[in-house]
């Protein structure tokens, strides 16, 4: 039943904020409990007087929040509380701010999340407001100059055109001077005719001057004939003479062509016996001599023999002769270009096959590069295995001075390495006696502590021994305490003392925890504790500074082998430590 | 290597006779017979004016003599030194005389065009052939004297008429699909007509013997057209230089085009070699006589000069023609096929200093020649593949597959070779100066070698 008022110093001691039922409204969670906190407070919600009325208000708020429990005054006036239901209620409103917290938080972390990815966009939204002016202006750049472009094109159009008008302008009077010219040639050429004409009438009608041929002998003719009358019978002569001139010119050259298409002709004879010379074997051989294939040569054969007789008798039938020919010829090359073909294709599948080789296999390289890998090693045992012989040949057989020689190559290499490692060795055994010099002195320097404190605390104790004091028995009392806790303190005790004082690091940690300890073991309440742990400004009791100095002592005797094996349950690397320490207290 | 001395001629007016065996010289009004083994004068013939044209008759029995601004015609026969013929064209004037290919007749143009005169010397008779075109070449002999293809302009379409030369009968008279003919020639077997457009239209005519038109061709269009026209001594190949600077071979079997030569201004074509002058003082020349220059008296005063072979690319100096002008300095004016067809020679007027040889057989660059001059005149050996030219100075150039050399001609004075002719057996080179000439022996011996 007294609980809540139990309860009602315990917080209010540790929270110093009072809230006003102000903000009740704004924050239900934290005010409910606040509130009946604020108990004491004169501008409480609740008061003496109106405690029906913060109940009613109170279930009224509950039935809002949805909380079907209600808060019943225990008796009539209300002065007190039914314990179960408020407490029902109170853990719900707990649940419920637990809850409301936990939705805070996240709903907290949500709005950061939401913040940064609001920051982000917003950065991206002004690089890409700042890509998009750029990209305006780089727009509007390009159509400036296309317009530009365009503008000069228009002008080129023009131009152009200009140009072309005047390239027709120009045509046309070309065409015109050309008629012109033609006309006005032709014109003068009529005056000029008639004007030779006229004058060869002048001359032959002037007879001043006339042509004459004054020979002394006519001569014979060069060919020694007569000259003969023309007479229709000599113009055919000339005309025959004519004709056989041209026929002879057309033999000549008929037979030039002739010689032509005979070497032609051989040419192509040769061709084809050498194709049938190249494509024979090879048929054979690529046993693609299918039965079309062997038919189809045996009608080449054939034919071949027809061509070479008719070719015999390449007087008689030379159209025969000439089909035949090509036509085997014909023939012959189709199937070479076949062949040509087929090799073409045989080549390509080659290739691909060969690609296809040096693609796929990639585990065959693999293994053919392990394969040259083990060769390697091999060889280099191989080698080594030799060097060894050799070195012991020459150790052997060798006059002394070279084997000398050569030992003193070999162990050089050796002292030179064992060198480096003596080298190391002796710098890893020089850090080491550092830290161990370092961890004596450490050891040594506690132990004097040790010795001194000792010696302090022997001195302290005497005084207070001897000492007479109003105190006498508590001093009595504190001394026994102080002995037992000196000889035959239990050791569950020290370990939570020592708990504590480790807790005590933590300060939010121990206000949460110190009702457990409280209830358990009423003798050093939390306050007490909490000043001995912050070391408050207490010079009342003495005790109490004993205590914390007895702990203190305990902690670090007693507590010694457990952090020692923690320690070294820990981590390897605090063995040294661990060993120095332990080194140091044995 | 062998240097005549040095004979005086005008007009460039000397010329072998067909059998090679006779040099005929004009001199002012006289003409000179020499024996060319000896160089003596055999004859010596006093025409009545300063002679214009001179010509051997096939047969190397008479010389013509020409004297175009009186319009008279001189034949002097070398048997009969007494014999003698005097043509008079009458006040119609003469611009051209030439011998028709049997030695009995002698074709005169008159002044402008108005007609050719053909007078024969067994008949004294005399006929007329009218409306021959004024052109490049509008007259053409076939190679074995047969035929005779002239060009004609009649109501200004051109017209072509092959005449018999044994009787000047007209054997065909055809229109050529030509907007103004330039020239004809012969393929030297005498069985196919190239005619050629002037120079504004590309176009090549192949006409048959017998009028029939073989082939047409046309490279382009719309540009400067045909510059020069030559055939393959084994009538093979028909080479067309043109203004683009390029020179196309047809064949003839098709008449298409086989490969096209083009003269470009840096040559890194690795195939080809080429040659180039370079001009060395007189002082360093001493001790660096090479083989063929051993037989050159060194003259004082007269720069000495050798072929050097240039790493490749070498850049060809080019002049830029005046468009403005007629007849502008650009494109292919030089076709020359060597006796056996395996060479052709061409010149690329913008690039007057340089001689390009090509291989026929492998239809490509063989050989460049450049010199620090511009080539005047380029003649094959009559029967090598060996070519002679000149670039207007006191030196002979001679390019052999084998390589080439520059000579100098070790006449007294200065001595400009301005043009040359090769004997017909190949064995020496004429050397025309501007007044003067001088004979030059090749070493047979060594070319045998």
């Amino acid at each position: 039943i007294d609980r809540p008022i139990l309860e009602g110093p315990d917080i209010s001691s540790i929270s110093h904020v009072t809230l006003s039922p102000s903000r009740h409204n704004h924050v239900p969670g934290y005010s409910l409990p606040l509130s009946r906190s604020s108990y004491s407070v004169i501008s409480a919600f609740c008061t003496e007087d109106n405690v029906p009325q913060s109940i009613s208000y109170l279930n009224q708020e509950l039935a809002v929040l949805g909380l079907s429990m209600c808060i019943e005054a225990s008796s009539a006036e209300g002065a007190s509380l039914k314990a179960v239901p408020v407490l029902n209620t109170m853990y719900e409103l707990l649940q419920i701010n637990k809850r409301n917290m936990c939705a805070l938080e996240e709903m907290e972390k949500e709005q950061l999340k939401k913040l940064s990815t609001l920051e982000h966009i917003q950065i991206s939204n002004s690089r890409l407001k700042d890509q998009l002016e750029l990209s305006m202006r780089e727009k509007s750049g390009l159509h400036e100059t296309e317009r530009q472009l365009q503008l000069k094109i228009k002008t080129l159009q023009s131009c152009l055109k200009t140009e072309k008008e005047e390239v027709q302008k120009l045509q046309s009077i070309i065409a015109s001077r050309a008629s012109q010219y033609s006309h006005d040639a032709k014109r003068k050429e009529r005056e000029a005719a008639k004007l030779k004409e006229r004058l060869s009438q002048l001359l032959v009608d002037r007879k001043e001057r006339k042509l004459a041929i004054d020979v002394l002998n006519s001569l014979g003719r060069s060919d020694g004939k007569r000259s003969m009358w023309k007479t229709a019978k000599l113009s055919a002569s000339h005309e025959s003479e004519m004709y056989k001139t041209l026929l002879g010119d057309y033999e000549t050259s008929r037979k030039a062509l002739i010689l032509e298409n005979a070497e032609l002709k051989k040419v192509l004879q040769q061709m084809k016996k050498e194709m049938m010379h190249i494509l024979a074997p090879r048929q054979q051989s690529t046993s693609g001599a299918t039965a079309a294939d062997d038919s189809q040569e045996q009608v080449e054969s054939d034919e071949e023999k027809a061509g070479n007789t008719s070719r015999e008798a390449f007087d008689h039938s030379c159209e025969l002769a000439r089909e035949q020919l090509l036509n085997s010829i014909r023939q012959q090359w189709r199937k070479l270009r076949n062949h040509v073909e087929k090799l073409d294709q045989v080549s390509q599948v080659h290739n691909q096959m060969e690609s296809n080789k040096e693609t796929i296999p990639l585990e065959t390289h693999e293994d053919e590069m392990e394969r040259m890998r083990q060769e390697v090693q091999q060889c280099r045992e191989f080698i080594h295995a030799q060097q060894q012989l050799l070195q012991q040949q020459l150790n052997t057989s060798f006059d002394d001075e070279t084997a000398a020689l050569l030992n003193d190559c070999y162990t050089l290499e050796e002292k030179e390495r064992l060198k480096e490692e003596w080298k190391l060795f002796e710098e890893q055994k020089k850090n080491f006696e550092k830290e161990r010099k370092n961890f004596t002195e450490a050891a040594i320097r506690l132990g004097r502590e040790k010795m001194s404190f000792e010696e302090d605390r022997a001195a302290w104790l005497k005084n207070h021994f001897l000492n007479a004091t109003p105190f006498a028995n508590r001093r009595r009392y504190s001394s026994s305490d102080g002995q037992s806790a000196l000889s035959v303190r239990s050791e569950p005790e020290v370990r939570m003392s020592s708990a504590k004082a480790k807790r005590s690091k933590s300060p939010t940690y121990t206000t949460f925890s110190t009702p457990k300890p409280s209830r358990s073991s009423p003798v050093p309440s939390t306050t007490e504790l909490y000043r001995t742990l912050r070391l408050l400004p207490d010079g009342s009791c003495s005790k109490h500074s004993n205590r914390g100095r007895w702990l203190e002592t305990s902690t670090v005797e007693e507590g010694h082998p457990q952090i020692k094996s923690n320690l070294q349950a820990r981590a390897g690397e605090m063995s040294i430590f661990t060993f120095g320490e332990d080194h140091s207290v044995t | 290597m062998n240097f005549s001395e040095v004979f005086k001629q005008s007009n460039h007016l000397c010329k072998v006779s067909p059998d090679g065996k006779y040099l005929a010289t004009c001199v002012q009004y006289r003409l000179v017979v020499r024996d060319l083994s000896t160089l003596q004068i055999l004859q010596l013939y006093t025409c009545l004016d300063q002679v214009s044209h001179m010509e051997w008759s096939s047969d190397s029995l008479f010389i013509l003599c020409a004297m175009y601004k009186r319009g008279l015609v001189q034949v002097w026969s070398l048997e009969q030194p007494d014999w003698h013929c005097k043509i008079d064209e009458g006040s119609i004037g003469l611009v051209s005389s030439r011998w028709s290919p049997d030695g009995r007749h002698i074709l005169n143009t008159t002044e402008f065009h108005l007609r050719i005169t053909v007078w024969s010397l067994c008949t004294k008779a005399v006929s007329y052939i009218k409306y021959p075109k004024a052109c490049q070449k509008g007259i053409d002999f076939s190679r074995d004297g047969c035929y005779m293809a002239l060009a004609e302009r009649r109501d200004c379409k051109d017209y072509v008429s092959i005449f018999v030369c044994d009787d000047w009968h007209l054997l065909r008279h055809f229109e050529t699909e030509t907007q103004d003919l330039a020239g004809l020639e012969w393929s030297p077997n005498g069985c196919v007509l190239a005619v050629w457009d002037s120079c504004l239209e590309y176009k090549v005519l192949l006409y048959s013997l017998d009028g029939r038109l073989l082939s047409t061709y046309c490279a382009y269009e719309w540009s400067l057209g045909v510059k020069s026209v030559s055939w393959s001594p084994s009538s093979q190949f028909l080479a067309i230089g043109s203004y683009d600077e390029k020179v196309r071979i047809l064949n003839n079997i098709t008449w298409k085009k086989i490969v096209q030569f083009e003269h470009p201004a840096t040559i890194d074509n690795t195939k080809a070699i080429v040659y180039k002058e370079v001009d060395r003082r007189p002082a360093v020349v001493s001790d660096e006589l090479s083989l063929h220059n051993i037989t050159m008296g060194s003259t004082l005063f007269s720069t000495q000069s050798k072929y050097e072979i240039c790493p490749l690319p070498v850049q060809i100096p080019v002049v830029k023609p005046e468009p403005d002008r007629a007849n502008p300095k650009i494109g292919v004016s030089v076709l020359a096929f060597s006796s056996d067809s395996r060479y052709l020679a061409t010149k690329n007027d913008n690039m007057a200093t340089a001689v390009w040889v090509w291989d026929m057989q492998k239809m490509s660059l063989d050989t460049v020649l450049e010199h620090t001059s511009a080539v005047r005149c380029v003649m094959w050996d009559p029967r090598r593949p060996r070519l002679a030219l000149c670039t207007g100075n006191s030196k002979l150039y001679l390019w052999s597959p084998g390589g080439c050399v520059s000579v100098q001609v070790p006449a007294e004075g200065s001595f400009q070779v301005q043009s040359l002719k090769w004997h017909c057996s190949g064995d020496s080179v004429i050397l025309l100066g501007k007044d003067q000439l001088c004979l030059c022996y090749m070493d047979t011996d060594y070319e045998e070698k």
